[in-house]
């Protein structure tokens, strides 16, 4: 009998920290008693972070502390703490009395394991002035920061802050700025992660955008650049801060957070899981995880999963989940943009970067643009296709696969670009772009599928084997041309009588993989149930590849 | 056979479980490519291996090619006895259904139309074409369809196609209940009181339904039509009109009664009354579900034999005469008067009501000169009275249990038979051995009114055919979809065994190891059954769901040990889904180093009851102590398979991790039951007068079925969200009660 069943270790991973921590604090015995004492205080009261009744007040809005949270995050009894002494060094508006003082200040840093392995983390402790950031505090991100990109192992940021530090002034300021200098030079060397745990608002909201991936908690963590008074007083709009910079907003409208969570037990799980999928520096190779699913498992159910008529939908996910490890996959702005799917799993054990257009979905963009914001509707005809949102989306996606050397799996049924002048006012031709250079820079191994249509410009940007793709493979279904068999005719045989005879040529002619493979721009096409040992198969031989580029200071991309 | 058999079977292990080593693999996947279609028809082969102990005679011709008038599980039955026999097939499909199994099966397919039966399935013209393109020179119908429809058979003998079935005149009789019932009659065979003309309207079916008492009224102003009217004129003292018939009728009330279209079958257009009201209403829908799939609403009714088993004799006749009974096979478990649970032989019956019940059968058989295997419906009473229901002129669902206990391969005789060669078996031969068990499998919802439809596509789907003695008969594959077209079934599940409990044993474990993702089953339902205690008894009739669970089907109820087993399997899996996440290809720039975790402290929410679980492990025994007590939990742990089978301190287990999220919520089908999840939308009912308990509220159209929803509780209608003729799915709100 069965039962949605909910694990959760809370309880074992704390007692062990408190009970690591103790033991550090005995070992300093042979000291004097004073400044063993003085210790211990300063420990104990850095472990209480901003007092039992602030602690209270934050489990109160359903939070937990930034320990608790760490505790949760790190594999038990590994966390190894950096400058729990530090305190700020404010004098102005009383901030220098004893009350004022917190061991540690208001974040915890060091560094710890998940799974084994080694990760830098900073929570920020809401308990403490609110979290909010002081010079000290900028320092003791930083400092952890540098090792990591030394050491080279990722920075996971659990962001719970109410912004700078006002008393500070302009020293707050400067730690927004180091801390943002260290997310540029680490980005591409280490993968960085932002948890957003709270509010994250102002200057703040720079250093989650410059990393990697920026998670969210649904319901209690906010991300603007100003709140909603401000927003009031400037622009006279009234809006709550859930729906300014909510957790909904930005999984489904900016694009700005790539996912959100439940609660913070739920989000520091997932985070676990998908830590996972990661190598911890760009020296690594893809982690391999053990994995019981055959590399050579055949997907029967593939061989029927594309519908007959070309402009029927399915769900591309369905073809993802039976072709990689375990029906794993852990989606990236599954929300956003869902004309194209992005996400992590594996083959045969190694991590994967997944790229699918979605023909379940036409552009969400249809709706959000304000010129026709009123007309939103399904049309077919666009399944799948490409516009602004769905280019950067797949585009950053690309980048990071290609600069932790993750290869990338891409499967291709696109009608092509989304035509329109809300697409071109928006700049389609630029952000376009993002996408065909992403995957035309690319140097990791490139596997292709292209399951249906593979139409136009979006066939070549599509990883194709003109942008070296290493392996492309098309379904029997495949149908790789310029347009539609509709469009074709009426440019082709331009008032002709029959146009119904014109069209059963052209898609006796193109809507096939034939034309593609004869002229070698797919290497075979391959029965969907093979596809999963076919790739795993490719994956091996490709661990090796090694590609040379020519010098240069950075590539350009067209932002 | 069984020769056959062993030859073949480590061909489809390499087929569907071999492991090429990397460097084949491009070879052969590229003959996998070329073996594609062979690979389903060697799965299909491997599910019949219990079928028909009876061999084949090359010597003896039948036919070079025979058409299939079907579609699904049935037409995938035939073909494999076709191929057995060395005969050529011909499948005929809709467009929706070109890729499916039964199309790759046979030697060749033909398009007959769209999606709809009617313009597919239904549609004599187009079937008549193809046949006359692929000169088939029979056709095997199989059930529902055309399967009892004599104008096709007509048809076919003006062509001069052999019609694999019984002949246009015992098709005839026997598909008209009121006709049937006649014949019946002037066989001798025992029929159920009740009034054999047609009815005209609500209002009369009231007063029959009134009158009806253990003797054949009639009323003189009835109408009836054609041949059967002849019949009906057999008028009783005191007609309804007199005051005397009025008091009779108050004193012998027929109530209840069975309203049930003439044409009807399959539980389609039939209904239940208890009172006046109920007759009105069930006149109504009965009338409007018969006209929908039979294209005739004439409706008659009868006696309502209350708590009847519903238990049929198969019997196989040939062109000379000769006709025999092949036992019975019960099928009381129903709901919705469609078999849910088949079993041969009976628990119920003696050596002597199966031979009385048999010899009627094949009297009945005799009087019509059925020619082809058949089936003869009884009702029979606690005291093991039986009465003649109807006579099925084609192969059953159910057949597979009967083939099982006799050995018989059916179609097969029904293939010699249509061809005229007379009967190889004498009564004398046909022995009861072992015991068998069918459950059908739905795509449907047990947990509403015990079973709605639901479609979708089969995500993941693995038959247990790796256990012994299990037949699956089924006509899809993984990534087939379930649609809104045809009937929700999935298999037939077939379990045999020396015995009774070896067979459900079988059907248990067999249950636990089938694999259906991607669409709602009924496995939860279909496992509660054969193991709840009044099935196992044999204290069963067709009123056996509503009386087992009078408030719906709720799913299997843990015992506290089932409950700490299920704790202690969940929660291995989780630890050892954790312990697996350490397991890294190592990398020496950056060691891994893997917590040392001794005793994993859990907190187990099920059922909203939270526990606490300590477990340990030592290689793959877990030992777990659950709120207290401590059990040992052994697997291989393949975390990749779909199904998981544990040992539990050496109780052996079978559970299937259907979800699991990296936030710690899993879902587990243990036992056959399978948690809704934590989002599972609720159904409400709701509307904005007053209704009464029970009341019933809409009625939804789904499968071809009319399904009555009624109120659970009294209530004021609140509002209501859905138009008449309105396409609803799972979960949509349709009236809001308050």
């Amino acid at each position: 009998m069965a039962a949605a069943l909910r694990v959760a270790a809370v309880g074992a991973r704390l007692s062990v920290l408190a009970s690591g921590l103790r033991a550090a604090v005995r070992s300093l015995c042979s000291q004097a008693t004073s400044v063993n004492e003085r210790i211990e205080n300063k420990r104990r009261t850095a472990l209480l972070g901003g007092g039992q009744r602030r602690i209270d007040a934050q489990h109160k809005r359903g939070k937990l502390t930034a320990r608790e949270r760490i505790s949760l995050l790190l594999d038990p009894g590994s966390f190894v703490e950096s400058d729990m002494f530090v305190e700020h060094r404010c004098a102005d508006f009383g901030m220098a009395a004893d009350k004022n003082k917190f061991p540690g200040d208001s974040v915890v840093t060091g560094r710890g394991r998940i799974n084994g392995r080694l990760v830098y983390v900073f929570s920020q402790d809401f308990t403490v002035f609110g979290g909010s950031l002081s010079g000290a505090h900028a320092q003791k991100i930083c400092k952890i920061m540098d090792q990591a990109i030394t050491v080279g192992a990722p920075v996971i940021g659990l962001n719970d802050s109410g912004g700078a530090r006002i008393q500070e002034g302009v020293e707050s300021l400067a730690g927004y700025a180091d801390i943002f200098l260290r997310n540029v030079t680490a980005s591409g060397v280490i993968p960085q992660i932002s948890l957003i745990m709270g509010p994250c608002a102002g200057g703040a909201v720079y250093s989650p955008a410059l990393t990697d991936f920026t998670f969210m908690v649904k319901d209690t963590s906010y991300l603007f650049i100003t709140g909603p008074d401000v927003v009031k007083s400037v622009t006279n709009e009234d809006v709550t801060q859930e729906e300014l910079g909510g957790a909904k907003t930005h999984t489904t409208m900016s694009g700005v957070a790539h996912r959100a969570f439940e609660n913070d037990v739920d989000a520091l799980c997932n985070l676990r899981d998908f830590f996972n999928y990661l190598p911890l520096s760009s020296q690594d190779p893809a982690p391999v995880r053990e994995c019981h699913d055959p590399s050579d498992r055949l997907v029967p159910e593939l061989d029927t999963i594309v519908p007959l008529e070309s402009t029927k939908a399915y769900n591309m996910v369905d073809i993802i989940h039976s072709v990689v490890d375990e029906r794993e996959f852990f989606e990236i702005m599954p929300n956003y943009a869902k004309n194209i799917i992005v996400g992590f799993a594996r083959m045969n054990g190694r991590t994967v970067g997944i790229v699918g257009n979605q023909p379940k979905v036409a552009s969400d963009s249809i709706s959000f643009t304000p010129w026709n914001y009123a007309r939103r509707q399904y049309r077919p005809y666009f399944a799948g296709c490409l516009d602004i949102n769905s280019s950067v989306k797949g585009a950053r996606f690309v980048r990071f696969c290609d600069a932790f050397n993750i290869p990338l799996i891409t499967f291709v049924d696109v009608p092509g670009f989304l035509p329109g002048t809300a697409q071109e006012y928006g700049g389609i031709i630029r952000h376009g772009a993002k996408l065909l250079y992403a995957f035309a820079e690319a140097t990791v191994p490139k596997v292709t599928v292209i399951t249906r249509k593979a139409y136009g410009g979006a066939y070549d940007v599509m990883s194709s084997k003109h942008l070296c793709g290493d392996t492309n493979y098309a379904w029997p279904t495949a149908e790789i041309a310029v347009m539609g068999a509709k469009g074709a005719v009426e440019i082709i045989f331009k008032g002709h009588e029959n146009v119904e005879a014109a069209q059963a040529e052209y898609i006796e002619k193109f809507a096939n993989p034939f034309p593609a493979a004869v002229r070698g721009f797919v290497d075979d096409i391959i029965q969907p149930s093979s596809t999963r040992a076919r790739i795993c198969c490719d994956l091996d031989v490709l661990a090796s590849k090694k590609v040379q580029r020519p010098w240069r200071k950075h590539a350009n991309i067209p932002l | 056979m069984a020769g056959f058999w062993v030859g073949t079977a480590p061909l489809v292990a390499a087929g569907r479980r071999g492991r090429w080593p990397p460097q084949q693999l491009m070879l052969s996947a590229a003959l996998r490519t070329l073996k594609h279609v062979l690979y389903y028809s060697r799965q299909c082969l491997m599910v019949s291996r219990n079928l028909g102990s009876v061999g084949y005679d090359p010597n003896e011709k039948t036919f070079d090619k025979i058409l299939v008038a079907n579609r699904g599980e049935i037409a995938c039955r035939v073909i494999r006895t076709c191929k057995k026999m060395g005969i050529k097939t011909v499948a005929i499909h809709s467009d929706v259904d070109a890729s499916s199994v039964h199309v790759k099966m046979a030697d060749e397919a033909v398009c007959v139309g769209p999606a709809p039966t009617s313009k597919s399935y239904l549609n004599m013209d187009a079937i008549m074409e193809a046949i006359k393109k692929t000169r088939a020179q029979a056709v095997h119908p199989g059930y529902g369809f055309l399967s009892e429809n004599k104008e096709f058979a007509r048809c076919l003998a003006a062509e001069d196609v052999v019609f694999i079935g019984p002949d246009t005149h015992a098709i005839q009789a026997m598909g008209d209940k009121i006709e049937s019932k006649l014949l019946a009659k002037k066989a001798e065979v025992n029929t159920i009181p009740g009034f054999d003309g047609v009815v005209k309207d609500a209002e009369e079916a009231v007063r029959i339904a009134r009158e009806i008492d253990g003797v054949l009224l009639s009323l003189p102003r009835l109408e009836c039509n054609g041949t059967i009217s002849a019949h009906c004129n057999l008028c009783l003292p005191g007609s309804s009109d007199s005051p005397a018939s009025a008091s009779l009728v108050a004193g012998i009330t027929g109530y209840p009664v069975m309203i049930k279209a003439s044409a009807g079958g399959g539980g389609k257009g039939m209904r239940i009354a208890w009172d006046d009201e109920e007759t009105r209403d069930g006149f109504r829908l009965s009338s409007q579900e018969a006209a929908s799939s039979f294209g005739d609403d004439r409706l008659l009714i009868e006696k309502f034999i209350d708590n009847p088993r519903h238990i049929e004799i198969q019997v196989l006749g040939d062109k000379h005469g000769n006709a025999l009974w092949l036992n019975e096979r019960e099928c009381s478990i129903q709901r919705r008067n469609q078999k849910v649970v088949e079993e041969a032989p009976s628990i119920f019956l003696d050596a002597e009501t199966r031979r009385a019940m048999g010899e009627q059968a094949v009297a009945l058989a005799r009087a019509v000169k059925y020619s082809s295997a058949g089936t003869v419906e009884f009702l029979v009473d606690s005291k093991k009275n039986f009465y003649f229901l109807e006579m099925n002129t084609r192969l059953q669902v159910e057949h597979p249990v009967t083939e099982c206990i006799t050995g018989l391969d059916l179609v097969q005789e029904m293939i010699r038979v249509a061809k005229g060669y007379p009967l190889r078996h004498k009564q004398a031969d046909i022995r009861i051995n072992g015991w068998a068990v069918e459950c059908r499998v739905y795509a449907e919802d047990p947990y509403k009114s015990f079973g709605l439809p639901s479609i979708g596509r089969l995500s993941q789907y693995q038959e247990p055919l790796h256990l012994p003695g299990v037949r699956v008969d089924s006509g899809i594959q993984p990534g087939s979809d379930i649609s809104i077209y045809y009937d929700p079934m999935i298999s037939k599940l077939i379990t045999y065994g020396s015995d009774r409990t070896e067979a459900l044993k079988r059907m248990a474990d067999a249950l636990d190891n089938y694999v259906i993702r991607g669409v709602t089953h009924n496995i939860a339902l279909l496992r509660e059954v054969i193991i709840n205690s009044r099935f196992v008894k044999g204290d069963i009739s067709t009123k056996f769901l509503s009386d087992v669970y009078p408030d719906g089907f709720k799913g299997h109820m843990l015992t506290k040990s089932e409950k700490n087993q299920l704790l202690a399997i969940a929660s291995s899996l989780f630890v050892a889904f954790q312990l697996r996440a350490q397991h890294f290809q190592e990398n020496s720039r950056m060691p891994v180093i893997k917590p040392d975790i001794a005793n994993w402290e859990l907190s187990v929410k099920l059922h909203d009851k939270v526990h606490t679980v300590v477990a340990s492990n030592n290689g793959s025994v877990f030992s777990v102590e659950v709120d207290g007590s401590k059990l040992n939990v052994t697997s291989t742990w393949n975390l990749a398979s779909p199904l998981l089978s544990v040992s539990v301190d050496g109780t052996q287990r079978t559970v299937q991790c259907l979800s699991r999220e990296a936030g710690g919520n899993m879902s587990i089908q243990f036992l056959g039951t399978v948690a809704t999840s934590s989002l599972s939308v609720e159904i409400c009912l709701f509307w904005t007068f007053q209704v009464a308990e029970g009341q019933e509220i809409c009625v939804i159209e789904a499968m071809k079925m009319q399904n009555s929803m009624t109120a659970g509780k009294t209530g004021t209608v609140k509002s209501v969200h859905c138009q008449a003729g309105d396409t609803v799915g799972e979960g949509d709100l349709l009236v809001e009660l308050e």
